[in-house]
């Protein structure tokens, strides 16, 4: 979420899904929002009746479409190009909100002098390094009001900090997504020009970096007529002032890009110039796929960030807490209190064992030193590195891109658990995979040993799952689980435990932080199954007097407080669980404050004090929202402020003001290091300061504005069981894009085993044109073969309008395929793997593969059998002049001879 | 005689013909065993407050629990943002738990061998301990090759789904940042 991280402070939903009702103007892009949110989609229903334009921009006709105004399919992968020429619109027509820019962006701030735009470079930013294809950022930064040095207590600890942020090793740890709550940090406040007009500030650079954006380049790279193109533009403009508001929404159809946070980043520089940030009706929804998405990001099960997007201590910069923090010392914004929530999280889990003396057991968290993401976690296992694997309610054989590679690397493991409610594709890869069928594997050179552990549903357990607009809600337990079947709480909570009573003599310094762990959940039932409540508790944090605390502001960093996370601070606020809330929407205002529990602070709608003007007073009466109540001394509204309740709209931070207090009352991106909304990125980004149109790294067409095709630092993990399609290859010549049905779920373990959704869904199909079927002569329902240079699959045909071929200036047809790809060889309705397809490459910011653009060969009829499939797709790559993908036993290098004996540790 | 009056009224002509709905598409039309069902949400025992676990917009569900089981899901038509609807998903979610192909004990496969085994749930806690701290043993670094500390171990990954409860990815970063396991993914990523 480095995408909107970067741009406002936090890696969240700016506004709510019921809040959507009140825009007048609504922009679907990048997701099938009917189809894949339906429920959420009542509100898009709601604001249309209203009154409101809703456009829907995607390469296919789809459920969403059929209900939008207007429909507009770009070729994928090119969305950058579109909103980039919306910017372009809004700038050089001068339709900008000009009091919320020059207010609350970072507009008039100055860039330093070495700075070099890709409109001058042919598509690369000043400071980029072609052997290790990264970015140095320095030349991207403010020229800042003093010296950089003179704002940190130690100037030459300062500066080396800035000198490891980078080396490559600290890029690829992705330092970028800590910025998921509070901005990436900058080194000081910018230097200001107000009037917009000097060359280096970030207006003009903006003007400059989009003017070649045009209508006629929309044309050309989009495929969009120039007429559709000034439709939207007009709708939009015309829908985003004092008095109206205009929303955005996506979701992974434009996270899966090699260039997917900056497709978010251009959103947010066109919302930010529109002046619908922090307004209701307005914003940028990020529709998240799961349950939990948001709330496995915020308390993370990832490699590179701590709960409350703390980063991950690094073994080349955090050597000490001291070093950990040093980059928030003396800084504005969240950056200022940064030892205190680190400090708290250390105290949630070594309690007594975690002192001042001890830097707070800081020394017990490991260290990172690079990419740790899961598919270099793949890679790593085919190459024997890794011995023990968990899979808890993941499915990666058919759910991640590129199958064949996945199950190569779960069968290099030396054991595995897979804790899920069937036996999905990913326990029994060993003995029904494809990979089976054609020779690759066998039961008998696996070496892999696989536990499949039966687990609880969702009504078999207590907890919260944070849904896409930051809410927590409590699901109580209906029934205990049958037989076998555990939570996974109870799961590694017993783990947890068994391995502690198994170490309790140690006297090995390593065992130290498990032994000191704080572990002590009250045992409830037949099956001891902790409780849910105590860990909810535990995030929330303890004051003192061993009471909750009711907000992070109450955090201490002298290891009198203690919360395991942070942002989630205030969810047992007065010892009652806010998330179980269920006081009915008829019983409350429109924002209904009391139904669950949203991070930060319950607050609904993120920078909520721009929906107030610079004095504190609603942009219009029809637009009010948040505002300053002068006779109170503090802000008030319909929502919770998202800003100090006692601050005043003119309020200036004196000399030397750290953390919040250094923060203007106009400055409502309180997460921010200079409390503004970012146009220009001068950090947090890895890619680049702004978002710049790359082609896919499988394209079919040229990139018509630079020399440099795709996004020069995507990230690739090559292999022979990852070779990637030539661009512009004539083997592979079509666009593929891939998608959900409302009828299942991801990779259908939890769909493709219900009577009921496979009935109502129950075969694999691609979409193709009427025009894309003459030419290869394929036949709707019958069978089609997909190829690429990772494999062939096949499926049932679905000749449809839905999906047209493009024609861009020039004349060249571009022709797309559709796929949904729910389905595998197990459950009650069955298929080949969509993804199987696919190869894995990386956009640089998130690790997030490019699995919404890729290329293929379709072709009639069924694909080969047996070791055949092995030799038909070799022939492919032979012709496009890719690598061999051939391998060895059980997916290793050729020459490997020790496949078979699982990991080499 | 009140077994012919019975008779007639069983007859839907008859009901037509004499009762308030002449044109036969309501009360007229419905049989006895339509009279006699009873919604399984009328008979049971509670009804708990749970949200749907599959995509993010996180319909409020009512799940209603009779002698100990699942009988029916609903919408929850107090909730703001749902307002009572679920999708063909969270209309099939009590299928989640009742599913016929559902396993819920615990199976076992050998290095190199071609069936499942059964295990007890607490012995395949044991052996899975076992593999844990073998494989932190394995692949523990203390420090990288300048000397930088680590104290971390590269021998175990996981990977959890994006279903799992706040609470239950709490407790695993906890454990694992603890064990010093690093590679910990999350479908978030994907
Ligand atoms: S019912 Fe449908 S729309 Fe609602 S949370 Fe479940 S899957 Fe999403």
């Amino acid at each position: 979420m480095p995408g909107l991280g970067a741009s406002f402070g936090r890696g969240g939903a700016t506004n709510f899904l019921e809040d959507l009702a009140n825009s007048d103007c609504i922009v679907i892009e990048g997701s099938n929002m009917a189809e894949c949110h339906p429920v959420g989609f009542q509100w898009v229903g709601e604001a249309k009746a209203r009154g409101a334009k809703v456009i829907h921009i995607d390469p296919r006709f789809t459920r969403t479409s059929a209900i939008a105004d207007l429909h507009v399919p770009l070729r994928i992968g090119t969305d950058i190009a579109f909103l980039g020429g919306l910017i372009n619109y809004v700038l050089s027509n001068d339709l900008y909100f000009e009091e919320y820019v020059a207010a609350y962006t970072n507009a008039a701030a100055l860039v330093r002098e070495d700075f070099v735009d890709s409109e001058d470079l042919d598509g690369l930013f000043s400071g980029f390094d072609p052997e290790t294809r990264t970015y140095d950022e320095s030349s991207w930064q403010y020229e800042t009001e003093e010296p950089p040095e003179s704002a940190a207590d130690d100037p030459a600890e300062a500066a080396e900090q800035r000198e490891l942020d980078d080396d490559p090793s600290v890029r690829h740890s992705d330092q970028a997504q800590a910025a998921g709550s509070g901005g990436p940090p900058i080194p000081g406040k910018p230097k200001r020009d107000e009037t917009l007009q000097h060359p280096r500030s970030v207006f003009q650079i903006l003007k400059r970096h989009y003017a070649r954006y045009t209508p006629e380049m929309v044309a050309e790279v989009c495929g969009i007529e120039p007429a559709v193109f000034e439709q939207v533009a007009q709708w939009v403009t015309d829908n985003s002032n004092r008095d109206r508001t205009t929303a955005w929404v996506y979701s992974v159809g434009w996270t899966q890009h090699s260039v997917g946070a900056q497709y978010i980043r251009t959103c947010s520089i066109l919302q930010t110039l529109l002046g619908n940030i922090g307004r209701p009706g307005g914003g940028i929804l990020a529709l998240r796929g799961h349950a939990s998405i948001q709330g496995s990001t915020d308390i993370p099960t990832l490699f590179n960030i701590l709960p409350g997007y703390l980063p991950m201590p690094h073994a080349l910069q955090h050597g000490s807490l001291e070093e950990y923090v040093a980059d928030a010392a003396g800084k504005a914004g969240f950056w200022g209190n940064k030892r205190a929530y680190m400090t708290n999280l250390l105290k949630a889990w070594w309690g007594d064992a975690a002192t001042a003396e001890n830097d707070f057991a800081f020394d017990y968290l490991p260290k990172i030193n690079g990419d740790h993401s899961s598919y270099r976690t793949i890679a790593d296992m085919i190459e024997g590195k890794v011995s023990g694997y968990f899979l808890v309610g993941e499915n990666p054989a058919v759910g991640h891109p590129n199958g064949r590679m996945n199950r190569f690397g779960l069968a290099n493991l030396d054991w595995l658990v897979v804790r899920d409610l069937q036996l999905i594709e990913s326990a029994t890869f060993w003995k029904e995979s494809p990979e089976i069928e054609t020779g690759e594997l066998a039961p008998e050179t696996i070496g892999t040993e696989v536990f499949f552990m039966p687990a609880a549903t969702h009504v078999e357990k207590d907890g919260t799952f944070t849904q896409t607009q930051r809410l927590l809600q409590w699901r109580d337990k209906a029934v205990e689980p049958p037989a076998d079947a555990r939570s996974d709480l109870w799961f590694f909570f017993h783990l947890g435990r068994i391995l502690r009573a198994r170490l309790a003599d140690s006297t090995d310094p390593r065992d130290r932080p498990l032994l000191d762990l704080t572990w002590d959940y009250p045992l409830h039932g037949e099956t001891q199954d902790p409780s849910a409540d105590a860990v909810l508790r535990e995030i929330n944090g303890t004051g003192p007097d061993g009471r909750a605390l009711s907000s992070y502001m109450q955090m201490k960093d002298d290891g009198s407080t203690s919360g395991g996370c942070w942002i989630y601070c205030g969810v047992y606020a007065d010892e009652v669980n806010q998330a179980a809330r269920r006081k009915p929407a008829k019983e409350q205002g429109a924002v209904a404050s009391e139904w669950g529990w949203a991070w930060p602070l319950n607050r609904r709608m993120l920078y909520n004090r721009a929906s107030a003007d610079p004095d504190g007073r609603p942009w219009s009466e029809r637009k009010k929202y948040v505002w300053w109540d002068e006779a109170a001394g503090e802000w008030t509204g319909l929502d919770t402020p998202d800003f100090e309740k006692h601050k005043r709209p003119d309020y200036v931070p004196p000399e030397g003001a750290r953390a919040q207090d250094a923060l203007a009352g106009t400055d409502p991106f309180v997460m921010q290091g200079d409390g503004k909304a970012w146009l220009f990125a001068p950090a947090g980004v890895v890619d680049g300061p702004l978002p710049t149109h790359y082609e896919p790294v499988e394209s079919v067409a040229e990139n018509a504005l630079y020399k440099q095709q795709a996004n020069p630092t995507v990230e690739r993990i090559p292999g022979p069981w990852n070779r990637e399609n030539p661009s512009m290859s004539e083997v592979f010549p079509f666009q593929v894009t891939t998608y959900r049905l409302t009828e299942h779920h991801t990779a259908g373990a939890m769909s493709r085993t219900l009577p009921y959704l496979s009935e109502l869904q129950p075969e694999f199909f691609v979409e193709v044109s009427p025009e894309l079927a003459e030419l290869r002569g394929l036949t709707n329902g019958e069978f089609a073969t997909l190829v690429s240079a990772r494999t062939a699959i096949e499926a049932k045909v679905l000749v449809t309008e839905r999906i047209r071929p493009i024609r861009l200036r020039g004349g060249q047809v571009v022709h797309q395929i559709g796929m949904p790809y729910h389905w595998s060889y197990s459950g009650l309705s069955t298929g080949d793997t969509a993804n199987d397809l696919l190869g894995i490459s990386l956009d640089p910011n998130t690790h997030i593969q490019e699995d919404k653009v890729s290329t293929a060969d379709i072709v009639p009829g069924r694909r080969p059998r047996g070791p055949g499939l092995i030799d038909f797709v070799e022939e492919y790559r032979k012709r496009a002049g890719v690598q061999s993908g051939r391998v060895g036993l059980n997916g290793r290098d050729p020459v490997d001879a020790d496949a078979g004996q699982g990991s080499k540790l | 005689m009140p077994g012919v009056k019975t008779w007639l009224e069983s007859w839907p002509v008859y009901r037509q013909l004499t009762g308030s709905d002449p044109l036969g598409r309501g009360k007229a039309a419905r049989s006895k065993a339509t009279e006699a069902t009873v919604s399984r949400t009328a008979t049971a025992d509670r009804v708990v407050k749970s949200v749907c676990p599959y995509c993010a917009v996180g319909c409020a569900q009512n799940v209603y629990v009779k002698d100990e089981k699942v009988v029916q899901i609903e919408g929850d038509p107090d909730s703001p943002i749902s307002r009572g609807r679920l999708c063909p998903k969270g209309s099939a979610s009590k299928q989640l738990v009742t599913s016929p192909s559902r396993v819920t004990t615990v199976k076992y496969r050998r290095p190199h061998g071609t069936e499942w085994e059964d295990l007890e749930l607490d012995t395949a806690m044991e052996m899975i301990a076992d593999r844990v701290l073998e494989a932190r043993r394995k692949g523990w670094q203390d420090t990288d090759a300048e000397g930088r500390k680590l104290g971390r171990t590269m021998g175990i990954a996981s990977l959890g789904g994006a279903a799992l409860d706040n609470e239950e990815n709490y407790l695993m970063k906890k454990l694992y940042s603890a064990l010093g396991a690093v590679q910990i993914e999350n479908q978030a990523r994907i």
